[in-house]
């Protein structure tokens, strides 16, 4: 097992070079001078480019300046917005927020998908089945954004049940429709994958030697085969926190969530540059993390991943 | 020539000539079905309405795209007045106005080449980046394969729709189709390339790759006539289920406000993000183009999800 998370995490760090040198070059790369950008209409003198140019290390060659950056970003210092503003200050301020939307939508999509995959599963070919295929091929369908605003016209405006933007402070009661919408798409893979799987585990030799030896539906559903059908559906979560990621800009601009991916969809809208940037930096290495993170978990619960040779 | 033959003595040992293998080849029936891969899934395919129904609206969506004038004659962007602002469905526009005063109808109708072009190219992006770098590093392995795949590692740690949100603030005069493609391909080609390599690994140690290496072909020419034809079949799913993935991903970033330049361009994303302000007064201007994004990719991943049920026995058993 040692060897398993050391090896997991020998291999991470090529991966959070690799991407912050990629978001760093496309930074590079991009066309215009950014300080005759902070200047606006007006003509800065060619010492106040100098003096600029230095405090920006924009003088440096680009690897010098890709191992400057990187350093900031190690030392948590992620540099501020075209306004001024820090965006430490503005992530320690909207992250709260969006980790509690992100987890309230973890545990819909986990406890709805997993029930109904295993209902649907177990029951393969019955109505329940059949209209769970169908749903979860139309949530796969529409897009988050569409799903946000039909969400928030009917249930927000049509029947007026709940708050159709959040209020202030974002109370847990505001955040449950956004985190329905934000569940959707991934739920409907999980109910997808845990039927599959439940199907296959329920073809399998143990299961049937779990009922010959005269035990009940009660103890080999949950102990036999959901425990077996959960692997391909741990394995997933990466995947499903990318668009979960992406999801979350979404969803909160829509409900005008005060998170991180608000923040996002705002800094895009004034085109503040420095603070995309930033946002998006932050959340890949948030992602980069959360794989490492589920990768191990993978190890723990599956043995069989721990022990593979190369 | 038996070993008993007292005329010739074998100086060395002969086995017997084993007829199993020739005698099963008489035994197949040359009248029966021709049956493989491609086959089996047509006939599968055939018989399911899911297959027909996503034809049907593919086929239609393009002839849209294709033809526009032949459904509305109203231009989407000009001829908006004020004055039917918001304004309800009237001969001649049968889904009313935007808060702009354009008609909804011709902007859905015009809109459909810009999902699908888009579509078309990130796809065509993706399969050959991805069948390209997946084939050669499966098929050559070693340090290429571990270098490819490590790149394919960290592009995908990525995720595409962040990666475009950066490209495209950083063109805000001259984005256009190709742009915004090149923006969401160029960072989804990693899963096409992880599956097609895992294929050609397992295709390669067939005895017919064996075989037309040791007939004298390079490698290089058995991988692109003997290895890349049986092991294309899940690039086929995962492309028609991309096509559909880049659909939803353009009008995302319209959505965002980094997609296309809304005066030029016809997009649904812009459409649905623009009629936001009339969801309380005019929700249907938001609706109407909804359905159109939701039909067309419900239409393509109903189609790759049956392809792959298709393809895949597996799959078919589950069913």
């Amino acid at each position: 097992m040692t060897w398993y998370i050391v090896r997991r995490i020998l291999q991470g760090i090529p991966v959070f070079f690799g991407s912050t040198f990629i978001i760093f070059s496309m930074v590079f790369a991009m066309p215009g001078n950014p300080i005759l950008r902070m200047f606006g209409d007006r003509t800065p003198s060619e010492a106040q480019i100098a003096a600029l140019e230095a405090k920006f290390h924009l003088d440096q060659d680009f690897f010098t300046r890709y191992f400057l950056y990187l350093g900031d970003i190690l030392q948590g210092n992620l540099g501020t917005t075209y306004a001024g503003q820090s965006v430490n200050e503005i992530l320690a301020r909207t992250f709260p927020t969006t980790l509690r939307l992100a987890l309230l939508a973890v545990v819909i999509q986990l406890v709805i998908g997993v029930l109904a995959g295993l209902i649907s599963g177990l029951r393969k070919g019955g109505i329940f089945d059949h209209a769970a295929l169908l749903i979860t091929l139309v949530l796969i369908s529409v897009p988050v954004f569409v799903l946000a605003f039909v969400a928030q016209w009917f249930f927000g405006i049509e029947l007026g049940w709940v708050r159709p933007t959040v209020g202030q402070g974002a109370p847990w009661q505001d955040l449950i429709l956004p985190a329905i919408v934000l569940a959707a798409l991934n739920m409907a893979y999980v109910v997808r994958l845990t039927r599959g799987s439940v199907i296959e585990t329920n073809q399998m030799d143990f299961v049937r030697m779990a009922y010959g030896k005269g035990l009940s539906r009660r103890r080999v559903i949950p102990v036999h085969i959901l425990r077996n059908s959960m692997i391909p559906v741990t394995t997933n979560l990466a995947a499903d926190f990318g668009i979960l990621i992406v999801g979350a800009t979404v969803t909160e601009a829509i409900f005008n969530v005060p998170g991180v991916g608000n923040e996002l969809f705002k800094a895009i809208n004034r085109h503040d540059m420095p603070e995309i940037v930033s946002i998006v930096t932050i959340l890949v290495i948030v992602y980069v993390f959360v794989n490492l993170l589920i990768d191990l978990l993978y190890g723990v619960l599956d043995p069989r991943i721990r022990y593979v040779k190369k | 020539m038996s070993r008993s033959n007292p005329v010739r003595k074998a100086p060395r040992y002969v086995a017997e000539v084993d007829e199993g293998g020739l005698g099963a080849v008489d035994a197949v029936r040359v009248s029966d079905r021709k049956s493989n891969l491609w086959l089996d899934a047509w006939r599968d395919l055939r018989s399911r309405w899911m297959f027909w129904v996503s034809a049907v609206v593919i086929l239609f969506i393009i002839f849209v795209a294709l033809f526009p004038n032949v459904f509305t004659t109203v231009p989407p962007n000009d001829q908006c007045f004020l004055a039917n602002s918001d304004g309800g469905p009237e001969p001649g526009h049968p889904l009313g106005f935007t808060k702009q005063g354009c008609d909804v109808f011709s902007r859905i109708v015009h809109g459909t080449s810009t999902s699908l072009s888009v579509g078309v190219i990130v796809t065509l992006i993706v399969a050959v980046m991805g069948i390209v770098l997946g084939a050669f590093a499966g098929y050559f392995g070693g340090w290429l394969d571990s270098f490819l795949m490590r790149i394919g590692d960290i592009f995908f740690a990525i995720p595409y729709i962040l990666a475009a949100v950066v490209i495209m603030s950083m063109f805000l005069k001259e984005r256009n189709i190709l742009i915004i493609s090149l923006a969401i391909g160029f960072f989804s080609w990693p899963a096409t390339a992880r599956i097609l390599r895992s294929e050609v690994l397992r295709v390669k140690q067939f005895d017919y790759v064996m075989a037309s290496e040791a007939l004298g072909l390079s490698k290089l020419r058995t991988m692109f006539a003997h290895v890349l034809p049986n092991s294309i079949a899940p690039v086929i799913v995962i492309s028609t289920v991309g096509l559909a993935a880049a659909i939803t991903a353009e009008a995302t970033l319209s959505f965002l406000g980094v997609g296309l330049p809304n005066n030029l361009f016809m997009s649904w994303g812009n459409d649905i993000a623009n009629a936001q302000q009339s969801l309380r007064t005019n929700p249907m201007t938001l609706i109407y183009p909804s359905i159109a994004l939701s039909v067309t990719v419900l239409a393509f991943i109903m189609l790759g999800e049956t392809v792959r049920e298709a393809l895949d026995p597996k799959a078919r058993a589950q069913r």
